[in-house]
């Protein structure tokens, strides 16, 4: 019997699980949901970040019980590549990445301020990236995407 | 502007030479498709697609029909290691080579099928069509062309007029698998039947196991297997949380006792410079027109050890059918590792299959290889099933080797005019490499925690011949009429480095060009001309005046704003690069603006270099204003992100890059042109904004307090 419920891109979703076990674990372990990325386990770096209602939290910090009837969006529910999120298409226009491996979290991070501050500034953006890591050094260009994604999401 | 004339390929690149069968490269099927097969392998630098772009173009097929097949020890050309800037420089000429000679065979084939002269047909996406509205294509004549052929040389690749992909910024092959967060990297892959292992490592390097309870990871559900050999320690289990679990367990039992005993970190340069060493003469140069030394200037600069601090904690996965064993890595190189694992399973190299996977962006030889090690260790108690095993954020940051730790002293000789007449640049390091499968003994970790433990490798530094390690970029590439470079090897290790991207170059190019803005601001002269009029080389100028101009140099002076430059040709033989930094003095050091020049020869992705000289100064400013490696005597306390803090959002700078159009010439790789030349840059402006030179690296609050002491 799962014991704890939530929503997960929009399904509703049951697990039988230890609640103080980590959201990350279940998400990559059992649910087989491997775009929130394990980088430090600790909070630090913003690759496992996923959407819990509106706010990006890191999915190896937050214990399952505690989404417990909420809403979960990992990267994989942002979008596809047939139903592309305005972000990913922005990330690919602006050629945002070197290796890729944070990328998912600081879309998921991109994607809590644009429905927070629908047309940030580049310091907006900065700002609510600024818990995120990048080592390759990919960051004007993630800036430049997501001022790319505000202005097309604008345009809708 | 003049296109030369295409010229045939009068021997075969190194890398098609030493693998000269054409279908190991490339393979044509009758279904239309174009399978390409690299020996280098993606590390996020794009790689993978300036590949393709190069055998499309050759080819003349669209690049959609391409498909990159990853490198494997099993199908793949051996290139050694994806290193030191040199894919492009490798794989690209032996691609474009190999890809010029299949196209002359299929338009033979399609002449003698045709009844038409080869030299009037054309090929379009493949498709080969001449005068009468004959055609043919490679698809059709896929069966009859046989690749399985030594390459020769004498092909005559496209001039680089008629190229329409190489030259072209093109969008990267991976990148849509990468936000749309589909399963791509080694991390992510499912395996039928997959098992999870960790591995049990002392703080301490070098500690010995003296106890090991196991009473508490025994209790752990799903728990498969506790390896132990030696001091080697790990855990098999169903899930990944019981992975953590059953480590967790045994970390908090086990008893070690203490390891070798670590430097101390507030006398760093005193301690390299204290070392037994052996000392190599990298360059001499002497020239009689040198004039009559009127004084001696000397300094000394260093640098700490650096963290290649990938995102991604280094993975791997093994599994065992037998006496053979299969391995998926992220390492730079499967052949490489392949001998290594050899050596200590002590198994014939055919009994082993490596075969890449993507893992988080590489900056040299990072943990990828040791967890290969550790993930086939394990395996072997896993009953046939496949293991993965991922080191810990802590791991990665105290376990995986370093950027070695360098102190350089230069000493001139100045004439009466205050002119260089000689120079003199020691280099006291560690070596810079120790990378596996280049060595009669393996480099892996594991390897020497086993109970027959092999030694611990001592770091080398590859020769001068291949851009040298702790000597890279410490021979002048300015005009001066005699010099002496020395390199001090240490011979004791109890710090592990190996190869991070630059290996010595960044340190040598800080110190000398930090020397050149010293003695350029003592005589009065600007920094920008003083370095002009002592280099001959044209494309070195001409990169300096591009970022020169291109940042307004010099803007007028303001309160707590500084200007900086810095230049070098990487490696003496790669990509040449200049930048100007500005730097605003606060609370602490600001990079606001980076502008950068650079010329790779012809750039196959314009937008990937760019984007590989934006990362390089990123990554630079990050090394020069924050990374320092720390540890007490006893263990590396810098494992985590907030002992071992990176650049973020907030304080990155504006990087303007300045591209120098060079298409007719050799393609030359831009992943470490930037990090040189950005350093000095930064250290030359911090001096010009307060009057302080600092010469110990990381540039931090502490660092200028230090400073202005002296």
């Amino acid at each position: 019997m799962p014991n704890i419920l939530f929503r997960l891109n929009g399904v509703e979703t049951g697990v039988d699980a230890d609640p103080d076990s980590s959201l990350l674990g279940c998400l990559r372990g059992r649910l087989g949901m491997t775009g929130a990325h394990y980088g430090c386990g600790a909070n630090e770096c913003g690759a496992c970040n996923v959407l819990i209602g509106d706010h990006a939290v890191a999915a190896c910090d937050t214990p399952l019980w505690s989404v417990e009837g909420k809403d979960v969006t990992t990267p994989e529910g942002l979008g596809s590549g047939q139903a592309p999120h305005p972000l990913q298409l922005a990330f690919i226009a602006e050629q945002a990445l070197q290796c890729g491996y944070c990328v998912p979290g600081i879309l998921i991070s991109a994607a809590a301020l644009l429905k927070q501050n629908p047309h940030p500034t580049a310091a907006d953006v900065k700002a609510a990236l600024d818990r995120n890591l990048c080592r390759c050094g990919s960051h004007n260009r993630m800036v430049r995407a997501v001022l790319r994604a505000a202005a097309a999401m604008a345009a809708l | 502007m003049t296109t030369s004339a295409p010229s045939p390929v009068a021997k075969l690149p190194v890398s098609l030479a030493q693998n000269p069968l054409l279908s190991s490269w490339v393979q044509i099927s009758p279904a239309g498709r174009v399978t390409v097969s690299p020996g280098k392998v993606e590390i996020g630098q794009g790689i993978v697609t300036a590949l393709a772009q190069i055998a499309a173009d050759e080819l003349d097929i669209d690049i959609e029909r391409v498909r990159m097949i990853r490198a494997s020890t099993a199908t793949s050309p051996n290139e050694g290691a994806t290193s030191g800037s040199l894919s492009v420089q490798q794989s690209g000429r032996a691609i474009r080579a190999a890809c010029a000679e299949i196209r002359q065979l299929f338009l033979t084939a399609a002449s003698d099928r045709l009844g038409v002269r080869a030299d009037v047909l054309d090929i379009q996406d493949g498709t080969i069509s001449g005068p009468g509205n004959v055609r043919t294509s490679y698809w059709e004549l896929a069966d009859q062309v046989s690749l399985d052929r030594e390459a020769n040389p004498g092909a005559v690749p496209k001039s680089a007029s008629r190229r329409t992909l190489a030259g072209h910024s093109i969008q990267r092959l991976d990148i849509p698998d990468k936000v749309f967060a589909r399963p791509r990297f080694i991390h992510d892959v499912a395996l039928p039947g997959l098992l999870h292992g960790r591995v049990l490592r002392a703080e301490m390097p070098a500690a010995t196991l003296v106890a090991l309870p196991e009473d508490g990871a025994r209790a752990v559900a799903g728990l498969i297997a506790i390896v132990r050999d030696g001091n080697f320690v790990g855990v098999v289990t169903e899930s990944e949380d019981g992975a953590e679990a059953a480590l967790q367990a045994l970390r908090k039992e086990a008893k070690w006792s203490a390891g070798e005993i670590l430097p101390n970190e507030s006398a760093l340069a005193e301690w390299l410079q204290a070392q037994p060493s052996e000392v190599t003469v990298i360059d001499e140069k002497a020239s009689p027109r040198r004039g009559v030394k009127q004084r001696t200037i000397r300094r000394l600069y260093s640098r700490p050890y650096l963290a290649h601090a990938s995102i991604a904690p280094s993975c791997a996965m093994a599994q065992w059918s037998g006496e053979r064993v299969q391995v998926w890595t992220h390492s730079q190189g499967v052949y490489l590792l392949r001998a290594d694992l050899a050596l200590v399973l002590g198994l014939p190299e055919q009994q082993i299959t490596v075969e890449h996977l993507e893992g988080a962006g590489c900056y040299g030889h990072n943990a990828a290889d040791d967890v290969a090690l550790d993930a086939v260790l394990l395996a072997k108690a896993a009953g046939g099933r496949p293991v993965r095993v991922q080191w810990s954020r802590r791991d990665e940051m105290s376990h995986a080797p370093f950027g070695a730790a360098m102190a350089i002293e230069i000493e001139a000789d100045l004439d009466a005019g205050g002119e260089i007449i000689d120079w003199r640049h020691q280099i006291w390091s560690n070596g810079h490499t120790a990378r596996p499968g280049r060595a009669a003994q393996p480099a892996l970790l594991a390897a020497s925690e086993l109970a027959k433990p092999f030694p611990r490798m001592i770091a080398t530094n590859p020769p001068p011949a291949n851009g040298g390690g702790a000597d890279r970029n410490s021979v002048p590439l300015y005009d001066w009429p005699s010099w002496k470079i020395q390199s001090h090897r240490l011979l004791t290790m109890p710090i592990r480095t190996s190869a991070l991207r630059t290996l010595g170059a960044q340190g040598n190019v800080f110190a000398t060009e930090s020397f050149l803005d010293e003695l350029a601001a003592e005589r009065g002269e600007d920094p920008i001309a003083f370095r002009l009029r002592q280099l001959k080389d044209i494309r070195a100028q001409d990169v300096i005046r591009a970022a020169a101009k291109r940042a307004h140099w010099k803007p007028a002076k303001r309160d707590g704003i500084g200007y900086g430059a810095g230049f070098a040709r990487y490696k003496n033989t790669g990509a040449y690069c200049a930048a100007v930094a500005e730097i605003e003095s606060a609370e602490e050091i600001r990079v606001k603006r980076l502008t950068i020049a650079v010329d790779v020869g012809e750039a196959i992705n314009p937008d990937g270099v760019i984007n590989q000289i934006e990362g390089g100064a990123i990554q630079a400013t990050s090394w020069v204003l924050k990374e320092r490696v720390r540890f007490d005597r006893e263990r590396i306390t810098s494992a985590s992100w907030t002992d071992y803090p990176i650049l973020r959002f907030s304080e990155v700078p504006e990087v303007e890059v300045v591209l120098i159009p060079r298409a007719e010439l050799e393609p030359l790789g831009a992943g470490e042109a930037a990090h040189g030349p950005v350093t000095a840059a930064i250290a030359n402006a911090v001096f010009d904004a307060l009057g302080v030179r600092v010469r110990n690296l990381p540039i931090t609050r502490d660092s200028l307090i230090a400073a202005m002491e002296l």
